[in-house]
């Protein structure tokens, strides 16, 4: 029977997440996050190490795979509360895309050399799939990975490659074969990023920021036992990760606390006028956002339900990431309205000002989150590739 | 009625476009936010151009220039992205000239068109967002003059300029603008970094002391005069983002014709062919609300001229945002980037929604003009 009431057992896991929370997210990391700071690898790997150490870093994996087991209700807590008490995002590189792939599709040797690390977040991991001429259009990637009998011998490029200049490892997209349809001669790698050849380049956002990078492999020799599958087939997998990583992309826990946020921010006076929440112009701005916030996360806990209970998330994930992008995007443009002209100051690389900030202290991240947002339209397949899946796969138009 | 350019403006128009195309080049200007490029040199050379003797009258040396010549130099100093603080000078200018007694103006106006002198305005505090009346800089008056105190935030070009002018309430309640030469006493300036790559500094104020012949003209009442400058301000900004907007349309073009995804140019799909459209279609209103702006900035009437400067720049905001966010979208992944200028543009824009009034804060000046104006006609 449909019901959105938690059982006394759901009560219990949230209370017993909300008092781990408490008992031990580091303080300094919690004021970053609440602040919108940048946080480091360092932060990071300490918060997610502490969620290991109760086997909540995986938090979504099954039982199997060392995973806690947890049903689509728990995780939906776990995320919601883990954003209302300002915990950083648990990078999603390893616990939810290598580690996923390496357990649905990697031999028993692979799973037990690979899935310790993540679990316990001891390695980082990032993805190399974009290309400078490959980015929609992924099929056509062109890092070439020749068979040389134990190894491959890659040469190539990656572009935007989110915290390369962090990871150990990376999952990788490479070609093997350019007979037959371009999906069909990709092979999928698993890359230890300190092997000779392989060369990290930053590229900086116009946030200031050095999140992405440009990865080079100059006849990098990776060992055949890191192939993921079999060869050629790894446009498949990637496949599959890609629709799971549309549904974490729509980053419901973090988004809702956006919101509430922005609801603080508004209700601290900054001029002589009244508080910007008692505006009707501003609130019924807000409200609409919240509104369609709602029914995202309706929509989004139907398409979990459903995934639960063993269906694919299949295009459906596509919608949940156009709109849990879209939201996000316009709860920073909120933001942007209050801070009006203060929100021009520029904090430093690290999230600390170069100077003191200019106007008052909530304004502060609210540029640079607004200009950071706008990435989450273009990666994980862009919001008009989402809509091209969508008009093909559901529509069949 | 006519809104055609004349002759001489489209050739003033040209002279513009070719300074932007040639003599400040988006590698130009990374050199001289990286302090590769001399400063000074730039300023010297937007002096000859006229640029800052466009607004000022003949008697002073300028010529004589209309709000439409104005904004033909905004627009161009929105297309090149220009960083070096040259609206903000001419506006702090026009408030001296509106303001400043003869000697004061001698002293400004002169030195200022030919580019010896930079002048930086201060309307905003820190707790005032765009409330010219909510000012607590305080000045006192002495027997040996004026003591200021308070804090100015973001002035634009306070970093290098020569002379601050600081709106200050005095003790009869009104507001004044004195006229300030840092390195006084009392007086500190922090430099800021902005996430366009303009310059701008809080000015913090603590006992300053000054003379007399401070105060512009020796005018307490200079509330109407800051309401004057601060319209002339959004038509400015409404001029400058329009320029942003049709390089950053033009571009976006010019893209997704090149790039090609699923074996042929971006451009052939129809999905994003529409979106093109929509931004051109936001890049014509831009200009008409910024043709609108120069048009009506001289009005005389507060609430005739207000509501129109409103309205533009509700709307130029309603674009800015458009055009801006559109061109990163089509630019994919290369639109986040420090090194292309596509997120420059979209920095710039977004900065100018922020600067001279949010579209919130403009829809509410609107609707004090309207409640005032049914008030007056019920009398
Ligand atoms: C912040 C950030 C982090 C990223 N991190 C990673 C990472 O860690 N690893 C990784 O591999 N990649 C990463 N990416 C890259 C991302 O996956 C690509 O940017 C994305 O796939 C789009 O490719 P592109 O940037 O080349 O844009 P393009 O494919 O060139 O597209 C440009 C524009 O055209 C649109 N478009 C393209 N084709 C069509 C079509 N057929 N119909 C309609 N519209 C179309 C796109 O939606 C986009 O708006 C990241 C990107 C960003 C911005």
């Amino acid at each position: 029977m449909m019901k959105l009431e938690l059982t006394t057992d759901e009560q219990i896991f949230a209370d017993e997440v909300r008092d781990f929370v408490a008992r031990n997210l580091p303080a300094d990391i919690a004021e970053k996050v609440r602040r919108g700071a940048i946080l480091g690898r360092d932060d990071h790997m300490r918060w997610q190490q502490i969620l290991a150490s109760c086997n909540w870093h995986a938090f979504s994996w099954p039982k199997e795979h060392g995973g806690p087991g947890w049903s689509v209700t728990q995780r939906y807590l776990f995320e919601n509360i883990c954003g209302e008490m300002d915990c950083p995002l648990i990078q999603p590189f390893g616990p939810r895309m290598a580690g996923p792939v390496i357990f649905s599709f990697g031999t028993e040797d692979q799973k037990a050399r690979f899935l310790p690390g993540i679990r316990e977040s001891t390695d980082w991991w990032c993805q190399g799939y974009s290309e400078p001429h490959a980015g929609s259009d992924l099929a056509t990637l062109s890092t070439r990975a020749e068979d040389d009998g134990e190894h491959y011998i890659i040469n190539g490029q990656k572009i935007w490659t989110s915290y390369a200049h962090y990871a150990n490892w990376m999952f990788c997209l490479v070609r093997t074969s350019n007979e037959d349809r371009p999906q069909k001669g990709i092979t999928f790698l698993l890359i230890d990023m300190s092997t000779p050849g392989v060369r990290v380049d930053p590229i900086v956002g116009m946030d200031g920021r050095h999140s992405f990078n440009s990865v080079f492999f100059d006849d990098v020799r990776v060992p055949k036992e890191n192939r993921i599958g079999e060869e050629g087939k790894g446009w498949t997998y990637a496949k599959f990760l890609l629709e799971h990583e549309r549904i974490d992309n729509a980053a419901l826990g973090v988004t809702k606390q956006a919101l509430e946020r922005v609801r603080q921010m508004a209700s601290v006076p900054i001029d002589s006028a009244t508080p910007l929440i008692e505006d009707p112009i501003f609130s019924s701005r807000l409200i609409a956002i919240e509104a369609q916030f709602a029914s995202l996360e309706m929509t989004a806990l139907r398409v979990l339900s459903a995934v639960n209970s063993g269906e694919s998330p299949g295009p459906a994930s596509s919608l949940l990431k156009i709109r849990g992008t879209e939201i996000a995007q316009q709860i920073s443009e909120l933001a942007l309205e209050i801070a009006g002209q203060y929100a021009q100051v520029r904090p430093s690389m690290n999230g600390t000002y170069d100077c003191a900030p200019s106007g008052p202290e909530q304004t502060e991240m609210a540029m640079t989150n607004y200009l950071w947002k706008r990435a989450m339209s273009i990666y994980g397949g862009s919001n008009e590739v989402q809509k091209n899946i969508i008009s093909k796969r559901i529509l069949e138009m | 009625m006519d809104l055609q350019f004349s002759t001489e403006q489209n050739l003033f128009r040209d002279t513009v476009e070719r300074f932007i195309r040639e003599d400040y080049t988006f590698d130009i200007r990374s050199r001289i936010i990286a302090n590769d490029e001399p400063y000074d040199d730039m300023w010297r050379k937007i002096a000859e151009l006229g640029w800052f003797a466009l607004p000022f009258p003949e008697s002073l040396g300028g010529l004589d220039g209309t709000a439409i010549d104005l904004n033909i130099v905004a627009e161009g100093i929105g297309r090149g992205l220009v960083i070096d603080p040259v609206l903000p000078t001419i506006l702090a200018g026009l408030l001296v000239s509106r303001l400043g007694t003869e000697q004061q103006k001698e002293i400004v106006i002169p030195p200022l068109i030919e580019g010896n002198l930079k002048l930086a305005l201060a309307l905003s505090e820190p707790g005032n967002r765009y409330d010219l009346n909510a000012i607590t800089t305080t000045a006192t008056h002495s027997a040996d003059g004026w003591i200021i105190d308070g804090h100015k935030a973001l002035v634009p070009g306070a970093n290098n300029a020569d002379r601050l002018l600081i709106p200050a309430r005095t003790e009869s309640g009104e507001i004044g603008v004195f006229l300030i030469k840092p390195g006084i006493a009392g007086l500190t300036i922090r430099p800021l970094g902005l996430h366009d790559s303009t310059t701008a500094a809080d000015v913090i104020l603590e006992q300053v002391a000054l003379p007399d012949d401070a105060l512009l003209g020796a005018e307490q009442n200079a509330r109407s005069a800051l309401e004057w400058v601060f319209d002339l301000g959004i038509a400015a900004a409404t001029g400058e983002a329009l320029g942003a907007m049709d390089s950053l349309s033009k571009m976006t073009l010019a893209f997704l014709k090149e790039r090609k995804q699923f074996g042929r140019p971006l451009s052939e799909n129809q999905a994003l062919q529409h979106r093109m459209v929509d931004l051109t279609i936001a890049v014509e209103e831009a200009r008409s609300s910024a043709l609108s702006a120069a048009l009506q900035v001289t009005v005389p009437d507060y609430a005739t001229r207000a509501r129109a400067l409103s309205l533009a720049k509700i709307e130029i905001n309603r674009t800015a945002r458009t055009v801006g966010q559109e061109a990163v979208q089509l630019h994919g992944a290369m639109g986040m980037t420090e090194e292309l200028p596509i997120g420059h543009y979209f920095k710039r824009l977004t900065a100018i929604s922020g600067l001279f009034g949010t579209s919130n804060w403009h829809v509410h000046r609107i609707t004090r003009i309207d409640a005032a104006s049914r008030d007056q006609g019920k009398k």
